[in-house]
């Protein structure tokens, strides 16, 4: 910044949206504002993969695993793509990952925004809302391989429950209940998922839940990074209650992963959901 | 064609410095005083939603006194600026001290440009470190000066009352409460007509009070206190009954008692004199200063 002066576009009364005043003020920092080549791009980049959220009584937990691949490489090992969005709502990112890490922080700093203009925050729906149209802005990267697809959870203060949405690469926006999961490995976490969710879970059995989802797709899914027990790299684990959200310190997470591991000696494909059938009564 | 009257540099800038000063003038004082934890803004503000104090960034807070248009306009440039700068680099290099230097250019700027009405604003920009020593309070005036302020600084209404009761009974270092009773003891020190000490209690409804409290563990450290934290944190005070403030000068915008007197139907009501600053009352023309000395002209000099 050469002239020292604040810009009369900073001086004048307009959009609380940040989004808004990046593409007025500074389009090039937009994630989605750049022209590609004809082609597919989607060889070139990292790709980030599962990640899980399940709602509790009084919260809602997001976690990711921390591998990121290019075809059958792994890029990295230890990468984070589980966000807090705000103090009550968390982002994971599946997809393209320099790509999603950008848009995550534009996320972030949107609703910060907002809520220093406004003096007050968004809705859970409204932010769902910015996301979705962060994502319809991708589009035609998406068409070209560089799909971003994030999964929003949060803790929404007026309806005093944890909400999760998940969306596809046009911005659409879908609320879920209970449980959802994102990225290459979720078919094999969600179908554990429903095997281990209760509706009356509490924060701690609902973290065990999650981690074994993550356990199940990285199990069946060679994108999605398992516990690594030799490194001590475990899943990005987010709880958000009506207190704020906070990450689960890596020392706990490795306790609980290191339980689930010691379950899964005895019993590898995981702790054995009951059957209710009447063949047994 | 009539000719526009001279009005000398310095009789011109006085007049808009004078301007500035009483509008900044009519509205209550804002204190902010450093602490162990680090910095505490307290005013006396019975509304809920138009705020004094309000966060900027991480470590960065903003205090205005004066027209509220003006300096919430300002605020919110401050925060596009923060945030677009926290955004295009990291969140580490928005700093108090380039958001101060912004701040004092635009109303320096302004101040001295002769098409623009100066700001009735004063503006304090405080940013906090990881220990006491690097705490910064910045304190801008209307014309654009900034000064570094050390321990404590009010602006405002009764700036200079409020000051001297400040000057007298503050220690560094001190706790959040300690400090906090200060800063509130001081707001309801002022003097009346006869310019006599008088201490009213001032109700937590009508306090605005903020902190930047580094030791907050999430990223951005502002934060408010609500009455209900307020209440304890203050405990029993007052000597007295608590004194309700005038209830003249609870409506936003007018002035309170000591200022100077003002009539709003006439333009040309100004303590410094008869002329008004901005504008010819009869025409509505701004004042133009001619340049002071004409230099001569020289027709053999080259183009």
């Amino acid at each position: 910044m050469t002239d020292s002066r604040l810009p009369a576009a900073y001086l004048r009364p307009g959009s609380s949206s940040f989004t808004d005043f990046l593409a007025e003020q500074a389009p090039d920092l937009l994630p989605a504002r750049r022209g590609l080549p004809q082609g597919s791009a989607a060889e070139l980049a990292p790709h980030a993969t599962t990640i899980v959220a399940a709602t509790f009584e009084g919260g809602v937990v997001m976690a990711g695993d921390r591998r990121a691949t290019m075809g059958n490489v792994i890029a990295q090992r230890d990468i984070q793509k589980v966000f807090p969005a705000d103090e009550f709502s968390a982002v994971g990112i599946a997809g393209t990952a320099g790509l999603a890490v950008e848009m995550v922080r534009l996320f972030q700093t949107e609703l910060e925004h907002y809520e220093k203009i406004e003096g007050t925050t968004l809705s859970m729906d409204g932010k769902a809302n910015r996301l979705s149209a962060l994502i319809r802005a991708n589009l035609g990267m998406a068409m070209q391989g560089l799909a971003v697809v994030p999964l929003f959870a949060g803790y929404d203060l007026e309806a005093a429950q944890g909400r999760i949405f998940s969306y596809d690469v046009t911005g659409g926006r879908y609320e879920e209940t209970a449980f959802h999961s994102v990225g290459s490995g979720s078919m094999f976490a969600r179908g554990a998922l429903k095997k281990l969710y209760r509706d009356d879970l509490d924060a701690e059995r609902c973290v065990e839940v999650v981690v074994q989802a993550l356990y199940d797709a990285a199990d069946d899914d060679s994108a999605t990074g398992g516990p690594d027990l030799t490194r001590r790299i475990f899943p990005v684990v987010q709880v958000i209650t009506e207190n704020g959200g906070v990450r689960l310190a890596d020392a706990s997470v490795a306790e609980i992963a290191d339980w689930v591991i010691a379950g899964r000696m005895e019993r590898p494909d995981g702790p054995a959901a009951e059957l209710t059938g009447g063949a047994s009564a | 064609m009539s000719m526009p009257f001279y009005v000398s540099p310095e009789q011109l800038m006085k007049d808009r410095a004078d301007f500035a000063r009483k509008g900044i003038a009519r509205g209550r004082s804002v204190v902010a005083v450093q602490f162990a934890d680090g910095v505490l803004f307290v005013s006396e503000n019975p509304s809920q939603a138009l705020h004094k104090v309000s966060e900027i960034y991480d470590r960065i807070a903003f205090a205005a006194v004066g027209r509220y248009n003006e300096f919430e306009n300002l605020r919110i440039a401050g925060v596009r600026l923060a945030d677009m700068r926290g955004y295009s680099y990291d969140r580490r290099d928005v700093t108090g001290r380039g958001l101060a230097n912004a701040y004092a250019q635009t109303l320096g700027t302004i101040f001295s440009s002769g098409g623009e009405k100066p700001y009735e604003v004063e503006i304090f920009v405080a940013e906090i470190g990881d220990d006491p020593s690097a705490d910064q309070i910045y304190r801008l005036t209307y014309d654009g000066q900034v000064a570094d302020e050390q321990g404590f600084a009010v602006m405002g209404g009764q700036a200079d009352v409020v000051a001297a009761y400040l000057q007298e009974r503050y220690v560094a270092g001190a706790s959040l409460d300690e400090a906090l009773g200060l800063a509130v003891a001081a707001l309801g020190h002022t003097s009346n007509e006869r310019g006599e000490p008088q201490d009213r209690v001032i109700p937590v409804e009508d306090l605005e009070v903020a902190v930047l409290d580094r030791t907050r563990a999430q990223p951005r450290k502002f934060v408010r206190l609500r009455p209900a934290r307020l209440e304890t944190l203050l405990g029993g005070r007052g000597p007295s009954t608590p004194a309700p403030p005038d209830p003249d000068d609870n409506a936003p915008g007018t002035g309170s008692s000591d200022a100077f007197p003002d009539d709003p139907a006439d333009p040309t009501d100004q303590t410094s004199g008869g002329v008004s600053p901005l504008e010819d009352p009869l025409t509505g023309a701004p004042p133009v200063a001619p340049p002071p000395v004409a230099p001569p002209e020289d027709d053999s000099g080259p183009l």
